[in-house]
């Protein structure tokens, strides 16, 4: 992937950059329109920093008549647009084109209403995941999505990727949290899917888009549900002496009835390196530690937290702390929320990966995944969201040498085939983009893709937005003989082949 | 299989009613009426058909024998079944286990001529209506973690997987949720499966007080005390059409006055229940009304029956589903109150209501009133010979577009329930 295919390059687009870029200055604002080097650089990449590319022109249009008018355009003069939120994103999907548009949406960065009556809030895309959070808290209430780059994340980018957090096991992912959204088509066409009622009629369009990574439309308003904050939230800490013990503990937590309302579980490896980054004062005899926090009404917690515990004594923990207060509660937290940048301070680069497997399963795949270390020669730490089987294995490299940096590509994509083995999937929460696009026929069949191609294809005819992304170059699953040319038809034809 | 195996099959196109067994046979069907252009309605054990337009199908597809649990985890919270198995067979075994589907399955068959009859999952997930619950869980599409089924060229596809974190590809379990059968066959459903909880309660307030109710109810939607599910069943009008149930229906021995009343449940264990009940009954001001508590046993056949619709047990009536942004909820029941039979469910947020037969122009003053109120509605059941002229279901020009591009990318010569929907699809 180092040596990643991308669309083919459409020179005819690329030599008329400079008329294009005239020509979206018509559409909004000049300043909106960003063609010069130094402007365009920090488009350039998104949160999966190892793959860079300039984009033709960067266009930060400021309301949803300028994104119709801008989409319609490049439709048709069939001009490739990539959609971007807050670039956060881990998989590539705002990765740019070299002849494709970068339509950012950070200039729409409002909140327009905040309806305590109907419990929502109508927002912009741009407004911040913690930002929605911020503007309701004083009547006590949150927006329960909390991915870990909550601070600086948009909505829209949460919206599109389906984010989920730490939280997820108990209040569901983006697409359990939202009730609306404005949405503009390839072809300028204007729509609003759902608005300020539980669920919608006809077809379930909001659960399309949500976690379609920017290849159906592009997102203008999103109406979130908003939640009133438990009375009481604690959370444990505990160490378990083997992998096996941990896991256990998760499975027989989850089957006992509880539903914790987050349930995080880190190994050996990562909680050396978070203790030496964050001091948390993380024990040091454990194979893995768990944080398991539980919320609700007081005695609820409390009596749940006794549960924990003695589901966690019979799994043969070694050490125990149960948060009595909240300063006590986020110190448990702190090592875990650092666990990524104490990565960062182990080894030049790292690389974080995203698979999600059967609860049962997670003993046996961090073997394997300290096997594939073995064989790769590459330190991994592993972070998971364990309570709904979500996981995050860090693999640490060095950049700089691109032999390492293809090893840890080939590292991952095996942690993610033995993911999909065990009954998981590709990606829990980050996005296919191009990450794992050419791993998408481990979990899929051509018969799927190609469903999911004709989808595309019947709302964004040309393939323009975002194309590159989610699905994969299919000449080379077919090479790998993974999947056959169906009944002699042509793939998707406007797709580009390499 | 040989011309004469195929003659004798239950999967010959030469029967009206295909069964198939398995999913390659569902395959095969359905892409031999692919070459063939036939058209076919798509079927459970019928108990949605009174949903939805009426179907001129020369053909039925039966998916009655496709029927088994697959794989069910416990410990992994999820159960996967062929589409057409019975929900009760589903439930039982779920049941034993402390398990359950949150969303609480609504038993339409009361409705329909007053008799339970539940259907099939494939079934549930076609119309993705939800129970009582939904409000604090979620709709039946919340609880699809995957499926298989056959789009309408014959090929077999799937979707999503059996964890509950998975965004590879699109969702498609979204998408066929709700869709009455128009996108694809169901062959195979993944169901996210719940902890029973403990126990529960529930409390009755007595009132019919509209802007009181709509007041509770806002109280228990901002409470952080989860009350998982909030009904109101106000008092029928007078009208001699209307058939008078509500008191037999609800006659439980701590629901002793008559006259319209609030109810909500609070489920957990005993010590958790107590401490919610004491917030809420500050938080609502409890003290300023009756009220009267059903304890476990009464509570649990309580919500079977808001949820089964047994108000509107056998009607001949035309019957109405309507969701209201929960703030609406106030002046929707002035709206409707006296006039017709009613109640409110989802804490304020779902009405159904009975309408008197071959009434157009009652219909559409309510379908006005939603629409202009940015809710939704559809005509559930539709009294018998009455062809209610505008569309049963709301919808806007641009998303009926994008559904139409949608269902041609699924089923190109639109074979699957053409026009139960909408029309034009």
């Amino acid at each position: 992937m180092t040596e990643l295919a991308l669309p083919q390059i459409d020179r005819t687009t690329v030599s008329k950059k400079s008329l294009i870029v005239s020509q979206l200055k018509k559409f909004t604002n000049e300043e909106n329109v960003l063609s010069e080097n130094e402007e365009i650089k920090p488009y350039e990449t998104d949160g999966l920093a190892a793959y860079k590319q300039t984009p033709l022109a960067v266009v930060l249009p400021e309301n949803t008549k300028e994104v119709s008018e801008i989409l319609k355009f490049c439709n048709e003069e069939n001009i490739k647009v990539i959609p971007r939120g807050a670039g956060t994103g881990l998989s590539g999907g705002a990765l740019p084109l070299q002849d494709a548009i970068l339509l950012g949406l950070g200039k729409f960065n409002k909140i327009l209403e905040i309806d305590f009556d109907n419990k929502c809030v109508v927002t912009q895309p741009g407004v911040t995941n913690l930002g929605i959070t911020h503007a309701v808290q004083h009547k006590g209430y949150y927006y329960a999505p909390d991915p870990s780059s909550q601070l600086a994340c948009s909505i829209g980018g949460n919206v599109a990727e389906n984010s989920g957090g730490v939280h997820s096991l108990k209040y569901g992912t983006t697409t359990n949290n939202i009730l609306g959204v404005e949405m503009v088509m390839m072809d300028g066409t204007i729509t609003r899917i759902g608005g300020k009622t539980l669920d919608q009629e006809g077809y379930d369009l909001l659960g399309l888009v949500c976690g379609s990574e920017g290849l159906l439309g592009v997102i203008t308003e999103v109406t979130v549900k908003i939640l009133r904050k438990p009375q009481s939230v604690r959370a444990a800490l505990i160490g378990f002496p083997t992998v096996e013990d941990g896991g256990n503990c998760v499975s027989d937590i989850i089957s006992s009835g509880i539903v914790p309302a987050g349930m995080e579980m880190m190994d050996k490896a990562l909680i050396d390196a978070t203790d030496k980054f964050s001091k948390a004062g993380y024990p040091k005899d454990a194979e893995v530690l768990m944080i398991v926090e539980l919320d609700g009404t007081k005695s609820e917690v409390d009596g749940l937290l006794d549960k924990v515990s003695e589901i966690a004594k019979q799994n043969n923990s070694n050490s125990m702390k149960l948060s009595n207060n909240e300063k006590e509660r986020l110190a448990f937290w702190s090592g875990r929320k650092a666990a990524f940048p104490a990565c960062g301070a182990m080894a030049p680069d790292y690389y974080c990966m995203d698979g999600s497997i059967p609860r049962g399963k997670l003993s046996l795949i961090l073997k394997e995944i300290n096997q594939l270390s073995k064989k790769y020669n590459l330190a991994v730490a592993n972070a998971f969201h364990a309570g709904d089987g979500n996981l995050h294995p860090l693999i640490m490299f060095d950049g700089s040498d691109k032999e390492q940096l293809r090893k840890t590509e080939e590292f991952g994509a095996e942690i993610l085939k033995a993911c999909v083995k065990h009954g998981g999937a590709l990606t829990g929460e980050h996005g296919v983009g191009i990450e794992k696009r050419e791993l998408m026929c481990e979990a899929f069949n051509n018969d799927d893709i190609q469903q999911q191609l004709n989808i595309k294809k019947s709302l964004d005819e040309k393939n323009l937005l975002n194309p590159g992304k989610v699905y994969p170059i299919l000449r080379k699953c077919a090479e790998e003989g993974r999947v056959h040319v169906h009944r002699g038809e042509e793939k998707f034809p406007d797709l580009p082949r390499f | 299989m040989s011309t004469e195996e195929k003659k004798n099959s239950q999967i010959s196109l030469d029967s009206e009613i295909l069964s198939p067994s398995t999913e390659k046979e569902v395959s095969e069907i359905v892409r031999e009426i692919y070459s063939k252009k036939l058209p076919i309605e798509i079927t459970g054990t019928g108990t949605k058909k009174v949903f939805g337009y009426n179907l001129q199908t020369a053909k039925k597809l039966s998916l009655s024998q496709l029927s088994g649990i697959i794989d069910y985890q416990k410990e992994e919270l999820y159960i996967k079944v062929k589409a057409g198995t019975p929900i009760e067979d589903i439930e039982k075994i779920l049941e034993e286990n402390n398990q359950e589907l949150a969303f609480e399955p609504i038993d339409f068959g009361y409705m329909i001529n007053g008799q339970s009859n539940k259907g099939t999952i494939g079934g549930y997930v076609a119309c993705n209506f939800a129970g009582s619950r939904r409000f604090k869980v979620g709709s039946v599409r919340d609880h699809i973690l995957g499926f298989k089924g056959v789009n309408g060229k014959g090929d077999i596809i799937k979707s999503g997987g059996t964890v509950v974190k998975n965004v590879t590809g699109y969702d498609l379990s979204k998408l066929i949720s709700g869709s009455f059968g128009t996108l694809v066959v169901l062959t195979e459903i993944t169901l996210k499966v719940s902890p029973k909880k403990q126990s529960q309660i529930t409390v009755i307030v007595y009132s019919d007080e509209i802007k009181k109710i709509s007041n509770l109810f806002d109280k228990i939607l901002s409470s952080s005390n989860e009350v998982s599910a909030a009904t109101f069943i106000p008092e029928e009008p007078s009208h001699k059409n209307y058939e008078h149930t509500k008191n037999k229906i609800f006659k439980f021995n701590d629901l002793d006055q008559e006259g319209s009343f609030l109810a909500f449940r609070i489920e957990g264990d005993k010590r958790s229940i107590d401490e919610r009940l004491k917030e809420l009954k500050i938080e609502l001001d409890l003290s300023n009304f009756k009220s009267s508590i059903l304890d476990v046993h009464q509570s649990i056949p309580f919500w079977k029956k808001v949820n089964n619709l047994e108000l509107f047990s056998g009607t001949k009536n035309n019957v109405l589903r309507a969701v209201m942004p929960p703030a609406k909820c106030e002046a929707f029941s002035k709206f409707l109150n006296k006039n017709y039979k009613y109640y409110i469910d989802w804490c304020g947020s779902l009405f159904w209501i009975e309408v008197l037969d071959k009434d157009d122009e009652k219909i559409n003053k309510i379908k006005n009133f939603i629409v202009e109120n940015s809710g939704y509605l559809t005509i559930i059941k539709k009294s018998e010979n009455f062809d209610f002229q505008d569309t049963l279901f709301t919808i806007d020009n641009t998303r009926l577009m994008i559904s139409k591009k949608i269902k041609e990318s699924f089923d190109p010569k639109k074979l699957f329930n053409p026009g139960r929907m909408y029309r034009e699809l």
